[in-house]
């Protein structure tokens, strides 16, 4: 999958997400939207790690796996899927290669 | 037009309402009496006649007001005390934005208040009223309205508004209380409205903190459940018609309420079960 | 009036009783412009319970212009791959161009512009991102494609919002032949990437919406619209601009009888010689100021004749027949 042509994907600024931990779900609410997401993990993860860069799947794999002891490429697959769905849902921007 | 007009205050919402007929506003006028009455309404309410004619031949109610739902159905005269219960709730439902708005019934004790909500059927208001013949101050069968600011539940104590069995019931316990008259075969079956008793009237204004919310489901044997919080949040934005309007004061309001307030779910077949839950899960946790 | 006059001079509502802002309340629910009201009314003094009820319509009006904007920032991202320019229509624009017209106004559905050549490829796109139709009907998709300036409209699956894709800004049946393509060539690019009209087509789309579409129904916030874009687009060259681009368009004549109206009931500062009063208007002012102290719309037959009138307007004779009889056919 990963190759010079992988989308990269910026994640929506900080400053615009209030994120509360319920259980094994986690609310996001969009400042910018008023629209509120529950969500299950990795994807409060996957966001946290983007910070403000550009990056792709595999670079996104990789942040997580250095953070939560993975294995970086079985990794990739779901994080390809989940930044797919973020970008439907607006948290992510998907950026022109 | 000739109109008959009524202003009552329920709550922090203040209303008025007119009429084509003088029936309904009396019969308003005499049920709310207790009631203060406010000089600047936040909403109107109307009952019209759907044409000319029939204001005097079939009568039927035509829905009206600042908010209105475009296929509301007309409502026999007879009907005319639900016909502006209705119109006076979608009025809150969908103009209130000064706290957020959540579908519940809610009794009091010592400042602290029960919420119960559920689809209709879960029994919800005939709970609430009967808790409110038995030592509670009733709040509310309707609306919850939580503030923005400081999480209290104020009260929305319109009529209650009882629905088929429970009639016959609150006839049987609330001996000293005040009925309005008896509608046979409405859209949602028979329906009698009882004045709430009078602390809940003399504390109108007085709000209460959220200590216990429960998801009453009737005609169970009786259980108690736990239920996660993620599952609360989504229950309670069901339950509420101004959550997504409201925005960032919404998400942070009701985040606030659940990581504050214990929930449960209960099963219950009677009423004497279900304050028997109440009051067990009521010492726990509230 | 008491709307009319609230909007034109906020300062005239000190003089209101309890019954008076009653009235005032209801009548602007009524017209969808309690929001704009209370943006008008910022900073007076009034009564408690009214700057309640106001403070409930400016967090009302807050959530549509953040609905709003977001709805169009979802189409953005969803026509990524579209070349061609995506125009903002009305209440959108406004907010996103953050004009005065914007400010506390009531903004429903979405509505973008393309070009009629690309409709096929916006509404393929539309539909991969999560888009459907609202209703599948062979009469009514028929009437949509051949007669009307806009697709049928699609809402959203998730998010259950709705947005408009127009080709044009009138019915094709309309008399006037605006030039759609001159208006999209002309739109102008804001900051955040969005497209809107230029000043004078944004003028030009208001007042032909006011005329063309429905029966003056909302009239008075379209008007209030005119009325803000006016005067935040006012300088030297700009009223000599509007009047070539009118003929232009072939809407002199909705863009002289709406700057008129305007001007009568909100005050608007329009050239001395637009300001002759013509007979009409006295009835167009009768139909847009037609509620009473709950809100009620009054004078019925007023109302019946701009109905049908309106009708007249969009469709020639013999369609309007046809229309009738198979709306009239299928209840």
């Amino acid at each position: 999958m990963a190759g010079p042509q992988s989308p990269k994907y910026i994640a929506e600024r900080a400053d615009q997400l209030l994120v509360e931990p319920l259980d094994a779900m986690t609310l996001i609410y969009q400042r910018r939207s008023g629209i509120t997401h529950i969500v299950a993990e990795p994807v409060p993860e996957i966001l946290a790690v983007m910070g403000g860069d550009a990056l792709s799947a595999a670079e996104v794999a990789a942040w997580l796996a250095a953070q939560f002891d993975l294995d970086a490429t079985d990794a990739e697959a779901v994080v390809a899927t989940r930044l797919e769905e973020l970008a439907a849902l607006g948290l992510l921007e998907r950026v022109r290669a | 037009m000739s109109v008959h007009e009524f202003r009552v205050k329920v709550g922090p919402v203040a209303f008025r309402i007119c009429s084509a007929w003088k029936r309904p506003i009396d019969q308003l006028a005499d049920l709310y009496r207790d009631y203060p009455t406010p000089e600047i309404p936040d909403y109107s309410v109307r009952l019209e006649a759907r044409s000319p004619f029939r204001r005097f031949i079939r009568p039927s109610i035509t829905l009206g007001g600042d908010y209105m739902l475009p296929d509301a159905a007309p409502l026999p005269l007879a009907q005319g005390l639900l016909a502006a219960e209705m119109a006076m709730n979608l009025q809150v439902a969908l103009g209130w934005r000064r706290h957020l708005l959540l579908h519940a019934s809610a009794v009091e004790k010592d400042g602290k208040a029960l919420i119960m909500t559920g689809a209709s059927g879960s029994g919800k208001s005939t709970l609430a009223a009967m808790l409110g013949h038995k030592g509670w101050r009733f709040m509310g069968d309707e609306f919850v309205l939580i503030d923005l600011v400081n999480g209290e539940a104020a009260p929305f104590p319109r009529m209650i508004s009882l629905k088929n069995e429970a009639i016959g019931a609150m006839q049987a316990s609330a001996l000293d209380g005040r009925f309005g008259p008896l509608m046979i075969g409405t859209p949602k079956g028979d329906i009698r409205h009882l004045v709430p008793a009078r602390d809940a009237i003399a504390q109108i204004a007085v709000s209460a903190t959220p200590a216990l919310l429960l998801f009453p489901s009737f005609g169970y044997e009786p259980a108690v459940r736990e239920i996660g919080a993620s599952e609360v949040f989504m229950r309670l934005t069901q339950a509420s018609t101004n959550y997504v309007a409201l925005g960032e004061a919404g998400f942070t309001t009701l985040t606030r309420f659940i990581k504050t307030v214990p929930a449960r779910a209960i099963d219950y077949r009677d009423g004497i079960e279900a304050a028997a839950l109440v009051n067990q899960l009521w010492d726990e946790l509230a | 009036m008491l709307l009319v006059e609230a909007l034109r001079d906020p300062a005239s509502t000190a003089s209101l009783d309890a019954d008076g802002w009653a009235a005032l309340l209801s009548m602007a629910r009524a017209e969808q412009l309690i929001g704009t009201l209370a943006r008008r009314l910022t900073g007076l003094l009034i009564p408690d319970a009214v700057e309640r009820i106001l403070d409930e319509a400016r967090v009302n009006a807050e959530y549509q212009r953040r609905s709003a904007l977001w709805e169009a920032d979802c189409a953005r991202r969803a026509l990524a791959g579209y070349s061609g320019k995506v125009v903002l229509m009305k209440g959108a624009a406004y907010a996103a161009e953050g004009l005065k017209a914007s400010e506390g106004r009531h903004i429903g559905d979405l509505d973008i512009m393309v070009a009629r050549a690309d409709l096929p490829q916006v509404e393929a796109a539309l539909l991969a991102a999560g888009w459907d139709w609202v209703k599948e009907d062979a009469y009514d998709d028929a009437y949509y494609r051949d007669h009307m300036h806009e697709l049928p409209p699609l809402i959203h699956k998730e998010r259950d919002r709705m947005i408009d894709v127009h080709h044009t800004i009138l019915p094709l049946t309309a008399r006037p032949k605006p030039d759609a393509a001159g208006m999209l060539a002309d739109a102008v690019m804001l900051e955040n990437g969005f497209y809107v009209f230029s000043p004078t087509d944004m003028v030009m789309h208001s007042a032909a919406h006011l005329f063309a579409d429905g029966e003056l129904d909302g009239g008075l916030r379209n008007l209030w619209d005119i009325h803000c874009l006016l005067m935040e687009f006012n300088d030297d060259s700009f009223w000599s601009a509007l009047k070539s681009r009118a003929e232009h368009h072939q809407l002199s004549h909705a863009i002289y009888c709406a700057t008129r109206l305007a001007h009568q009931l909100y005050g608007t500062e329009i050239p001395k010689d637009w300001r002759n009063r013509h007979r009409q208007d006295k009835w167009y002012i009768m139909r847009l100021t037609a509620r009473d102290d709950w809100g009620r719309g009054t004078c019925k037959f007023i109302r019946l004749v701009f109905y049908i009138r309106s009708h007249w307007l969009r469709m020639p004779p013999l369609m309007l027949l046809r229309h009738l009889w198979v709306k009239w056919r299928k209840g």
